[in-house]
């Protein structure tokens, strides 16, 4: 079971993250695929728990959008880290979207991506068993000045830059 | 001299207290990186988009950091720093690249950390100038100087340069993202082999807008960039390219390294529909949170405010002078002068290519005698062009000829800007692993070959542009003769093509007949060059007669004199 930072600490994961083959569909909040999602959307809408939804790196916002309101969570996934689609799918879900519930990326990911995680929108990183917590929590404060304007955490300074504070800012979008 | 005083007065972005803990945090970061990986805390795989991205490249004999020249512009200060890091971390040299960036060979992985502590202390760094991010964005070598030109592109690249710096969203691309940014109608930053392309151009009452091009790129599927937009107003630049590459990055292919560039994407999804999809992107994005306030623009631009020139005549008698007195120095005034806004200045050429010599290498004395030159005649400040010359942009005329005497201990004063010995040549099999062929030997030979100055004078313009395999980095499909490494069978052969060009009329070279053998590529390039002689009319460059007469004469004159 993997571990999950918020905020650069580690906190207690309530989500049950769902094997498409698992047929039954237990109590509490579950994380599901799109497919399944798609399938059986409306037991998952009818149990009264939170419902999450996987995402691919290969799917696209556009297919879960109309469902936003009924999702509180959305996981994407990087198959590899260098698979950086889910930087924009994250930023359109926020931006365009307006989504404001919790966005996780799972998979593979490095703690040298996890600035850019939060800065394009994501929430939480489930990182893997073992993962070095320091390591992640010390690569929030690596670079202190960005040149771009983020999603969050972030302050404009003079010219383009911004002034990056990650590490002690409560997520904007109040998850 | 009484301009002595005004070195260091050139337009050059200075870094200030905000620029230098960005990079102080990215030198610590990477040392972190480092341990990392000797630890074992990072695996190889883990750890190479990391030192990519670091521009640290594993090569055959050695690691080779590839630094930063932000669209080619140095401070003399910047320069000596190099030429200090070439002496102390290299073997006292470096090389300059067709990106406008500089190569040490030879650089141990050990020394890398303190290595970018010590460009860091002279404003520089290593950063996206490889990996799968936007890269150093180039331009016109002669930007801010040049006679033509219409808005000085220094400005947005480095406003380029900084928005593409560590971006969030667009580190992990499908592939690498070259930009590059030109502001004068004739192009000297071959903006359509680009991934982007920009043009800066002006509008009703001098507004300054942008045409793109997108999807250039050489390589094994050469493409010229197809024109994207004819228009993006100044405040909406970065919304737009944010569009673009937010589309890349969604829909750019992951499946297949040689599918990956943007290029292929236009390829496939056709120039019209990407369009309609970027529009979109971009009216949805479009506003505030991504919008250039004119406030920074200008901002920027202060940075680069001309130099305090002196009020000079338009004609310089002691050029003038010189050019009748010394032919020797009238053939070099011929070649590697470029007019200057200013009147009374000159851009001047500093061939990195002399007779024989390894095309865009330079010592470190000789940076260290350019960085003395630049203080003494251009403010302090230097260019890198992407046909790996150095550039000092803004010089008097009447200081041309005691320039030209200081450039010759140093080998710096070939006169061939723009000639046959101006090869652009890649590393090729000497360096690098990738390689079919060798092309730094074969470029020495044909400078040899053509050392001749007065016959490559009265050859007049031609580009030789060189790549050891088909990546292509010496951009060798815009060669007027571009020259191309190829495996046959375990023999090195070449694959020699004409009609490339680089330019505002880029296109791509037709392959002349069959590839040839190492031995053979410089008397191609004579028969070609000699036919070219026989059959050119008044004016005419070499790429003027091919467009005129076609392959077929230049195929007969190489294949019909073999068989
Ligand atoms: S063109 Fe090929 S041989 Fe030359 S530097 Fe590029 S990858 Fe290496």
């Amino acid at each position: 079971m993997a571990l999950l930072l918020k905020d650069g600490l580690p906190v207690e994961d309530p989500w049950i993250s769902l094997d498409d083959a698992v047929e039954a569909i237990p109590d509490g909040p579950v994380i599901v695929s799109l497919d399944r999602w798609r399938r059986d959307r409306a037991v998952l809408v009818a149990r009264n728990s939170p419902v999450g939804v996987r995402l691919k790196s290969s799917q696209r916002t556009g297919e879960i959008a109309p469902d936003l309101d009924r999702v509180a969570l959305v996981a994407l996934e990087f198959p590899k880290f260098r698979d950086g689609r889910a930087f924009s799918t994250a930023r359109e879900l926020r931006e365009r979207y307006g989504y404001t519930g919790e966005i996780r990326a799972v998979g593979h990911t490095l703690p040298d991506q996890y600035q850019f995680l939060i800065r394009t929108g994501f929430s939480t990183v489930a990182v893997p068993d073992g993962a070095n917590l320091a390591t992640w929590q010390h690569a929030l404060t690596e670079i202190g000045v960005a040149y771009q304007a983020g999603v969050a955490g972030d302050t404009p300074l003079s010219l383009l830059r911004r002034k990056v504070h990650l590490a002690a800012a409560p997520h904007p979008q109040g998850d | 001299m009484t301009h002595l005083s005004s070195a260091g007065a050139a337009g050059i972005y200075h870094y200030d207290e905000t620029d230098r803990r960005f990079l102080a945090d990215r030198v610590e970061q990477f040392r972190r990186q480092v341990a990392r990986r000797l630890s074992g805390a990072l695996t190889e795989d883990e750890f190479k988009p990391i030192r990519l991205m670091n521009g640290l490249y594993l090569q055959l004999h050695a690691y080779m950091l590839r630094i930063a020249v932000p669209y080619g512009v140095l401070s003399s200060d910047q320069m000596r720093g190099l030429a200090a890091i070439g002496r102390r971390y290299d073997r006292g040299y470096g090389h300059f690249t067709t990106r406008q960036n500089l190569q040490f060979n030879w650089i141990k992985l050990v020394d890398v950390p303190q290595i970018l502590a010590d460009l860091a202390a002279i404003d520089m760094h290593a950063i996206q100038t490889s990996g799968n991010c936007i890269r150093n964005v180039t331009t016109d070598q002669f930007a801010g100087a040049v006679a033509d030109e219409i808005v000085d592109p220094r400005v947005y690249a480095e406003i380029l340069r900084q928005w593409s710096t560590l971006h969030p969203e667009f580190s992990f691309l499908p592939r690498k993202f070259k930009i590059a940014i030109t502001g004068s109608d004739h192009d000297r930053a071959a903006i359509a082999i680009h991934d982007i392309g920009i043009r800066a151009r002006r509008g009703a009452g001098g507004a300054v807008g942008f045409e793109i091009l997108v999807g250039g790129g050489l390589g094994r599927s050469p493409f010229l960039g197809r024109r994207l937009a004819d228009w993006v107003p100044e405040p909406d630049l970065l919304a737009y390219l944010e569009a673009i590459l937010r589309i890349y990055n969604q829909y750019g292919r992951r499946d297949n390294i040689y599918k990956a560039r943007i290029k292929i994407l236009v390829h496939e999804v056709g120039v019209d529909r990407l369009r309609e999809q970027i529009a979109a992107e971009f009216e949805r994005i479009r506003g505030p949170h991504y919008r250039l306030d004119a406030g920074i623009v200008d901002a920027i631009r202060s940075h680069f405010a001309p130099p305090p020139f002196a009020t000079l005549p338009a004609v310089s008698t002691a050029l003038d002078q010189a050019r009748r007195e010394d032919p020797a120095f009238a053939r070099w005034a011929r070649s590697n002068l470029t007019p200057h806004q200013q009147p009374g200045y000159a851009a001047v050429t500093l061939s990195l290519k002399p007779t024989g010599g390894i095309p865009g290498d330079a010592t470190s004395d000789q940076m260290e005698a350019v960085a003395a030159l630049a203080d003494r005649y251009s403010f302090g400040e230097i260019r890198v062009s992407h046909e790996q010359n150095l550039v000092l942009a803004h010089v008097r005329q009447d200081d041309l000829p005691a320039l030209w005497r200081d450039l010759g201990p140093h080998g710096l004063d070939t006169a061939n800007a723009g000639l046959v010995g101006d090869i652009i040549s890649c590393p090729g099999l000497d360096y690098c692993a990738l390689a079919n062929a060798r092309s730094i030997p074969l470029a020495q030979e044909i400078s040899r070959r053509f050392a001749d100055l007065d016959r490559q004078h009265r050859i007049g313009e031609l580009k030789i542009k060189m790549s050891g395999c088909i990546n292509a980095c010496g951009h060798h499909h815009v060669g007027h003769i571009g020259i191309l490494g190829v495996d046959k069978h375990g023999v090195e052969t070449y694959q020699i093509t004409i009609g490339g060009d680089a330019t505002e009329t880029a296109a791509l070279g037709q392959v002349v007949g069959p590839a040839v053998g190492y031995d053979r590529v410089t008397d191609v390039v004579e028969s070609l060059i000699a036919l070219y002689l026989e059959r050119r009319t008044d004016g005419e460059r070499f790429i003027d007669t091919v467009a005129r007469i076609g392959v077929g004469p230049f195929k007969e004159k190489v294949y019909g004199a073999a068989a």
